[in-house]
């Protein structure tokens, strides 16, 4: 969809509409202000901030414990267990369910991890029919296009071009793009398909070792819709989604909306423990490079991510780049870390699309050094030879200058000329640095011929 | 080698040094007002909260209510002669469809965020309170614990085969920011609370 563009280029198509530019910044600050609001309401937000991370660092450092625990209470619950190494096998195991009972078409609710697998499109060329019930997702998935936010999965549309994907789709009266009539539409819709299907597939929030229960959390009730009417319920999960004990869920249901968009719970969190009678229920456990990053002292951290996108809500690039420019399924500074993990080359601009501010860090409320680590991913990606060439060919030549004192005299001075007298020179669409940052004002002198000149005064 | 067995070694060998989960005993709500706050909260993200003394008091109430609805439905014995009862699990949850009104009992509601905690038990079938168009749920003033901690401690280690935190009606802002209640689930959402 993205080809091979690169984040730059990408926010560039992005940036070309000033107005929406704007608007998707302003709703997203609009967001990131409603959290902060939430927040302040909690006298103990940091504490339970510091909890939430301490937890996963136990959870990160016994994980394979707590996977076999998991394993055996959801099994003991009837619930059938699967492992899955890579985003291939994953949607494998979707496609062998579906087929064993014969099954051609799929309801399924918000699941990042099965956009991370292109699971949708695997199923699609196998003949199986998907239907994206969480209303940002089914808007994205009407317009062929990837979610552009992990919890808002349409914030980049505006309502005119939703109006317009329902008139085309769903047959809604052409130019209607009031959001209580398309969101009625898509209920009605929506209702019937989940009466129909026979298979409905959920993500997982959270999944308990001590129990062998997972937790599911929506505001419209689509993943509760689709999973008690199904008769086979597939749940998939990153292995990173455990937390050890049922109580533990109290720290991170208080954080992760309040995060996420300023409320405080979802209106549904509901926690699947074994399956309806007659019925099945199958959790799908995906590995896909997570035990690769955790392996990555600087990186692991990662792991952390209860995906609730304050990172994003709040990051300066994200907000005027748009989702779309990570070109990768979860996207802003959360994404820019996880995705190397998976291809250092292919994602390599991913960690130099950030002024490294730190807000994301600090918002984070696992503690993830967000900012930190995409400052560490960017000497990995040097070191490994995949900075895009362009940065590469002018760090070569600031460490050759850098390296030899003559050449950096020559240089400075031949720069401070250029820049006085033909300011033009540096200042056009050319010169990359320009497109992304103001040049300097221009000093007269270096700093060491003013010392030269000023030391014996 | 299975990759579960392939998952589980290169986990093994990756994970850091252990790290000792964190005591969460420390994390307490704030017990003054609960019901005053539990209001609050949930009349702010779209429900209502009716208070009444008793069981033979919400069925007054609702007998005017349930004049607006077509099929009208509910798992609470008391309420019985005035709805269709539902005290068995269906077998087909479909059939559920057309059920405008529920009527349900709930062990526990959270002040901190509007939230009542059903279980399966009390529900009998799952999609009930997703499927109806309005849903009521009755629990005691006495059950509403200020924050989720005290949530979990009472809910404990009981087992369910399903269980939800319900907060509100069903919502979705996916268009634009625009909230609008009644996505998939229920269109509202009313708590009576029984002192």
């Amino acid at each position: 969809m993205t080809g091979n563009k690169d984040h730059a280029a990408l926010a560039e198509v992005f940036n070309k509409d000033e107005d929406r530019v704007d608007w998707h910044d302003e709703t997203l600050w609009f967001i990131r202000k409603k959290r902060d609001l939430a927040v302040n309401k909690i006298d103990n937000w940091e504490e339970l901030r510091e909890t939430a991370s301490q937890i996963k660092n136990n959870v990160l450092s016994n994980l394979s414990n707590y996977l076999q625990e998991f394993e055996a209470k959801a099994s003991a619950n009837g619930v059938i267990v699967h492992w899955a190494a890579d985003a291939a096998e994953h949607n494998q195991i979707v496609l062998d369910l579906l087929k064993q009972q014969g099954i051609t078409q799929m309801v399924k609710s918000k699941s990042m991890l099965t956009e991370e697998c292109h699971l949708n499109e695997h199923l699609e060329a196998n003949g199986i029919d998907v239907i994206d019930s969480d209303l940002g997702e089914r808007i994205v998935q009407l317009a062929k296009e990837m979610p552009s936010h992990i919890v808002l999965p349409c914030i980049h549309k505006k309502k005119e071009e939703i109006g317009e994907l329902f008139h085309e789709h769903l047959g809604t009266p052409a130019g209607n793009a009031d959001p209580q009539f398309l969101t009625e539409t898509a209920r009605q819709h929506l209702r019937d398909v989940f009466l129909t299907r026979r298979a409905a597939l959920t993500g997982v929030n959270f999944a308990i070792a001590e129990t062998g229960e997972f937790v599911v959390c929506t505001n419209e009730g689509n993943a509760d819709m689709g999973a008690h009417l199904a008769d086979i319920h597939i749940a998939s999960m990153g292995i990173e989604k455990i937390i050890p004990e049922r109580k533990h869920l109290s720290v991170f249901l208080r954080l992760l909306t309040r995060s996420a968009t300023g409320q405080p719970i979802t209106t549904y969190s509901s926690h699947f423990s074994k399956p309806r009678k007659g019925k099945e229920m199958h959790i799908i456990l995906v590995d896909n490079g997570r035990s690769i990053q955790l392996g990555r002292e600087d990186f692991r951290n990662s792991l952390k991510c209860i995906r609730c996108g304050a990172c994003m809500n709040t990051c300066p690039v994200y907000r005027r780049s748009g989702g779309h420019s990570y070109h990768y399924a979860i996207s802003g500074p959360i994404g820019a870390i996880l995705a190397p993990n998976l291809d250092m080359e292919k994602y390599a601009d991913l960690p130099f699309a950030s002024t490294l501010c730190g807000s994301c860090s600090n918002v984070c409320p696992v503690k993830i050094d967000i900012h930190d680590q995409l400052y560490k991913w960017r000497q990995v990606i040097v070191q490994k030879g995949y900075a895009p060439t362009a940065k590469k060919v002018s760090m070569q030549a600031i460490a050759n200058v850098l390296g030899s004192s003559w050449k950096y005299h020559v240089a400075g001075k031949a720069a401070r000329t250029v820049m006085q007298l033909a300011p033009f020179a540096v200042n056009n669409k050319f010169n990359p640095w320009y497109k992304h940052r103001d040049m300097p004002e221009v000093p007269e002198k270096s700093f060491g011929e003013w010392y030269k000149i000023n030391r014996n005064k | 080698m299975s990759s579960r067995d392939k998952i589980l070694a290169a986990v093994s060998q990756n994970q850091p040094v252990y790290s000792p989960v964190p005591d969460i005993s420390f994390l307490q709500g704030d017990n003054d007002n609960t019901v005053a706050k539990f209001v609050d909260i949930l009349t702010t993200i779209g429900g209502k909260v009716i208070l009444a003394e008793t069981i033979a008091d919400v069925r007054f109430l609702l007998l005017e209510e349930l004049k607006n609805h077509s099929r009208k439905v509910t798992t609470v014995p008391l309420l019985g002669d005035i709805m269709e009862m539902v005290n068995k699990s269906l077998h087909d949850p479909h059939t559920m469809e057309n059920i405008d009104y529920a009527v349900i009992e709930a062990d526990l509601a959270v002040a901190e965020n509007g939230a009542v905690w059903v279980t399966e038990d009390k529900l009998f079938t799952r999609v009930l309170p997703f499927i109806c168009q309005h849903l009521a749920v009755i629990v005691k003033a006495d059950n509403v614990v200020p924050t989720m901690h005290e949530a979990y401690q009472k809910i404990g280690d009981s087992t369910y085969g399903f269980g939800t935190f319900i907060a509100g009606p069903s919502k979705t802002a996916d268009i634009e920011q625009s909230l609008v209640l009644g996505a998939h689930g229920a269109r509202s959402l009313t708590v009576f609370l029984l002192s």
